[in-house]
């Protein structure tokens, strides 16, 4: 069934037409994006309950809760969807669809295989960055116009962390894409061939992780929407289905970030033992947002201040010596 | 009010004049980690505090006016409904303060199980601390590790007095009935556990990077300032003032015991950590010194008819109740015997005219109750020190230069309880 053609898309395999590829490929994306992320919330459910000596969501669906998050979507759907009188309604009602829609595009290049795959950019990388980016835009959108002070904190929180945390960890991407010589994600992977990036640049990894849960709000980075100290940031005034679309962001986000992370520097699909590469990768995410979840178990918030502190002074110039070094080598060996 | 809104102008303001403004933001009445309802008035330069001013009066119950409309021995009921996470103490307090009225003082067993159920209800308090400062600076899993060992002290507190919380298990002149039989093994076997449990919250949060981030030189305040305030407890002691009540006015024989007083010197918030931390540790061994003195049985009320509760209680389903024996027998057997009942219950003891002050140390600090009496049934005036209130006045102080988050972690540190503050 599977196209035997390396470098093929079995979309473009499959069908001729330019049109029916087209919407496959965006459906095949839709469908991973809307499936992924409740696979990683129902285990951050699991694995946080358990972490914390309790059992997490037990009824729903009767089998250890796994409906837990079908109901809470059903639930949302139900909820009010209530716009604050002072709100400006229009910015109000896009931001959850500008915070939302960059993750779905991003996963129009990720790789599962050396065919399964939407697009093959040559320009994979950049594309994955520039439009990983552009979700604080929404919030931003949210937070402004809530109307709320609370919200307003939230976003701007959510800026300044992104202007700090968007810095290392492009540097950190870029190291590899250094040492790959390609920006595409299927060539990165094909250039871990003997070995996979995280051995040779581990500090440009651990940035590269410490960067991503900071773009995601992920504790222990979350101050944007620190819930005891701002609420909920700039999600404070939204209800029903527009504060699940933020929540699907936010795992949806753990996924893209532990999808490019996998690409980048741990051999993305490739793998051995003969298992399939669509398991491989898909193995590489879950160990990934397993980690993601930890984290938050283990460790409280940081201070807004120790956290640019933290980005400025240890992250950047650590990512800065990384290209430095790999630059060195390449120039050397190469 | 006037000096946080003296920043702000706004009846006149001009629509195109580019201003710098201060933003004033109400957290709390209704906010996730403002302890139930405390509202602060934080004036914020974006994320610096510029003024902070706690307003409280939103869980206001009435409890010392109540008590002047009930009999003496109501007051129990009511003062335990006070600081609710420190239910024994309040009543450890009330009832001390009206021995002492009376004159007289609880049989020794009773004040041996008042010392064991008091350090319980310490270690309880502060295992409420480190889970609700977790949750608030973002270390969920504290939360849910602390309230955990909560509920076995909880459970020994049910299974002795029938209640979780607010027990009016001490009464005026003793407590109101033994240990139940299983009592001592359920509270070895707690001790058994406990250290280790407490062993796993310092590898968590003593030496992780975050949590000292987070804490260390947060909400400073220096022994002389925190005098000034009348600040006390752990929050005195974290600053490295040795001021225990326990040691210094001893109460229940607290003198006979050993145990330490443990201080730091930092007065910041990491030290409060630390001192409640090792709090815990002392409360533990005095827990383990009054079991070896309960080995002797005795009477845990004072035999005087005339002042001690006449019904024989004991744990039913729904909590304390008049047994079943002793109904039948003010009911069918002895006219007297209910005549006495009667009398006792609704009309009470009386006290001898007069005023008293008899503090205890709390887990917040100084619980001090000064009852006044003018030789009536009920008391003339009861008045509560409630070390949550006196400390709450220090938060202005510590968020001198501090950051909105920096808000968060100086409520948690001061650990305040609202039902105590409101009263």
């Amino acid at each position: 069934m599977i196209s035997a053609v390396p470098g093929v898309s079995v979309f473009d395999d499959w069908f001729a037409n330019f049109w029916v590829v087209l919407v496959v490929k965006a459906a095949a994306v839709l469908v991973f994006f809307l499936v992924a992320p409740l696979l990683v919330g129902y285990m951050e459910h699991k694995v946080l309950a358990h972490m914390q000596a309790r059992l997490g969501p037990m009824y729903a669906g009767r089998f250890h809760g796994w409906a837990q998050l079908v109901a809470d979507g059903a639930k949302f759907i139900q909820k009010e969807d209530v716009i604050p009188a002072a709100a400006d309604r229009w910015v109000f009602s896009l931001a959850p669809a500008v915070a939302l829609i960059p993750y779905i595009v991003l996963f129009v290049v990720v790789p599962f295989s050396n065919t399964i795959y939407a697009e093959n950019l040559d320009i994979g990388i950049f594309f994955v960055m520039a439009i990983g980016s552009v979700n604080v835009i929404g919030v931003l959108m949210a937070g402004w116009s809530s109307a709320n002070k609370f919200s307003l904190i939230g976003a701007l929180r959510a800026a300044a962390q992104l202007i700090a945390y968007e810095l290392p960890l492009v540097l950190a991407a870029a190291s590899v894409v250094m040492q790959a010589g390609t920006l595409s994600l299927i060539g990165i992977t094909e250039a871990q061939d003997r070995y996979w990036f995280v051995l040779t640049q581990p500090i440009g990894f651990l940035i590269f992780m410490v960067a991503s849960l900071a773009e995601l709000t992920r504790p222990p980075f979350d101050m944007p929407i620190a819930d005891s100290e701002i609420i909920f940031g700039a999600y404070t005034e939204y209800t029903g289905l527009k504060f699940a679309f933020f929540l699907l962001t936010e795992y949806g986000g753990i996924v893209a970030l532990s999808s490019i992370a996998s690409i980048l520097f741990l051999g993305g699909y490739r793998g051995f033992l003969g298992i399939p590469d669509p398991l491989w990768m898909a193995a590489k995410i879950g160990a990934l947002s397993f980690v993601v979840i930890w984290l938050r178990a283990t460790y409280p918030r940081l201070r807004e201040d120790q956290l640019q502190r933290f980005s400025w002074l240890a992250l950047i110039p650590l990512a800065l010596l990384q290209i430095l070094v790999v630059g060195f080598v390449k120039v050397a060996v190469g | 009010m006037s000096e946080t809104s003296s920043r702000l102008d706004l009846e006149h303001v001009d629509p195109d004049e580019v201003r710098e403004e201060t933003m004033i933001i109400n957290m709390g009445p209704q906010h996730p980690s403002t302890h139930g309802v405390l509202r602060l008035l934080l004036e914020l330069d974006g994320e610096n505090v510029v003024s902070c001013q706690p307003i409280v009066g939103y869980l206001h119950t009435g409890i010392e006016k109540n008590c002047e409309y009930r009999t003496w021995q109501q007051g129990v009921a009511y003062v335990t409904r006070a600081d609710y996470l420190a239910p024994f103490f309040n009543e450890l307090g009330y009832c001390l303060a009206a021995e002492r009225l009376l004159g007289i003082e609880a049989p020794p067993r009773a004040q041996v199980l008042r010392v064991l159920f008091c350090e319980m209800n310490r270690i309880a308090s502060h295992l409420v601390w480190p889970a609700t400062t977790g949750m608030e600076l973002g270390a969920i899993s504290m939360m849910l590790y602390g309230f955990r060992e909560r509920e076995v002290i909880l459970d020994v507190f049910e299974a002795a007095t029938g209640l979780r919380m607010n027990h009016s298990y001490f009464r005026i002149g003793g407590v109101i009935m033994d240990l139940p039989p299983d009592g001592p093994a359920q509270i070895r076997e707690f001790l058994r556990v406990m250290p280790g449990r407490i062993r796993e919250y310092e590898r968590i949060l003593s030496e992780n990077p975050i949590w000292l981030e987070r804490n260390r030189g947060v909400g400073h305040l220096s022994a002389d300032r925190a005098l000034a305030f009348g600040v006390t407890g752990p929050m005195l002691r974290a600053a490295g003032v040795a001021r225990d009540v326990r040691k210094d006015e001893p109460y229940c024989g607290y003198e006979t015991y050993e145990f330490g007083v443990p201080t730091a010197s930092e007065g910041d918030c990491y030290a409060r950590y630390l001192v409640r931390v090792e709090e815990m540790k002392q409360s533990l061994g005095i827990v383990e010194q009054c079991l070896d003195r309960l080995a002797e049985p005795g009477p845990v009320m004072v035999e005087d008819p005339k002042l001690r509760w006449p019904a024989q209680l004991e744990v039913g389903p729904d909590g304390i109740g008049n047994s079943p024996a002793y109904v039948r027998h003010i009911m069918e057997e002895s006219m007297e015997a209910l005549i006495h009942h009667f009398k006792m219950v609704t009309e009470g003891i009386s006290v001898p005219a007069g005023e008293v002050y008899q503090p205890v140390e709390s887990p917040r600090g100084e619980l001090g109750y000064y009852l006044v009496s003018d030789g009536g049934h009920r008391p003339y005036r009861v008045k509560i020190r409630d070390p949550s209130f006196v400390n709450l006045q220090a938060v202005p102080a510590m968020l001198e230069g501090a950051l909105v988050a920096d808000a968060i972690a100086v409520i948690a540190s001061v650990d305040p309880v609202m039902g105590g503050v409101d009263r």
